[in-house]
């Protein structure tokens, strides 16, 4: 079972009051704002939550696995998240027994 | 880290939604981003994941007892075994992101 976008617009259907499409509408918005922020080079900060980093890294060799043949990996942009301290908190007290 | 550190916050990101929701109450968009935000950490807080499509999923990474040390007395103490949040960014997004990136590089 994993947490999924309907389930997210389901709850703000029953807590908040959204209506079926304006809480889909809302969710999706809501990760939209988030990817074009990021796309834009803008680290994000939720707190209570964590951030979300975007880390630089220049071009290194590296090699096909298959044919041990030499490519170089291109320069390029990821994006990292740094859990904040209350999340990191809560699940560390997680001690249960599911896989990942 | 990106050169240019810009950065925006929770109450930023909420004012941007409800931009985008001009039918929404600002009160109701607010609600609903702390609301979204408390969900997922309670997904995550009882070892569920999360998969948002195209955005990223977010799992538990555990890691396992350790012996560490008091940095004042020197004394050894044993750690417990932990679960610490971890993110893998989808598809779309690195895409995305990396495209603009290697888009600015170009320019320059």
């Amino acid at each position: 079972m994993a947490l999924t976008k309907a389930e997210i617009a389901e709850r703000l259907y029953e807590e908040v009051g959204l209506n079926k499409r304006e809480a889909k509408d809302l969710v999706e918005q809501f990760f939209e704002q988030l990817r074009i922020a990021l796309e834009d080079g803008t680290q994000i900060k939720l707190s209570g939550f964590g951030n979300f980093d975007l880390r630089d890294k220049s071009q290194r060799p590296g090699r096909n696995p298959k044919t041990g043949q030499e490519i170089p990996i291109s320069a390029r942009r990821v994006v990292t998240f740094r859990p904040g301290q209350k999340l990191k908190t809560r699940v560390e007290a997680y001690a249960g027994t599911n896989e990942e | 880290m990106s050169d240019e550190n810009k950065a925006m916050t929770k109450s930023e990101l909420i004012e941007l939604v409800s931009s985008k929701q001009p039918h929404l109450a600002f009160k109701d968009v607010e609600l609903s981003v702390k609301t979204l935000l408390e969900q997922m950490s309670e997904a995550l807080s009882s070892g569920e994941r999360i998969e948002i499509r195209g955005f990223g999923s977010f799992s538990l990474h555990h890691r396992p007892p350790r012996i560490g040390r008091n940095p004042k007395t020197g004394e050894s103490v044993a750690l417990p075994g932990k679960y610490v949040p971890h993110f893998k960014p989808g598809k779309e997004l690195r895409e995305r992101v990396n495209q603009s990136y290697v888009e600015s590089l170009q320019k320059k």
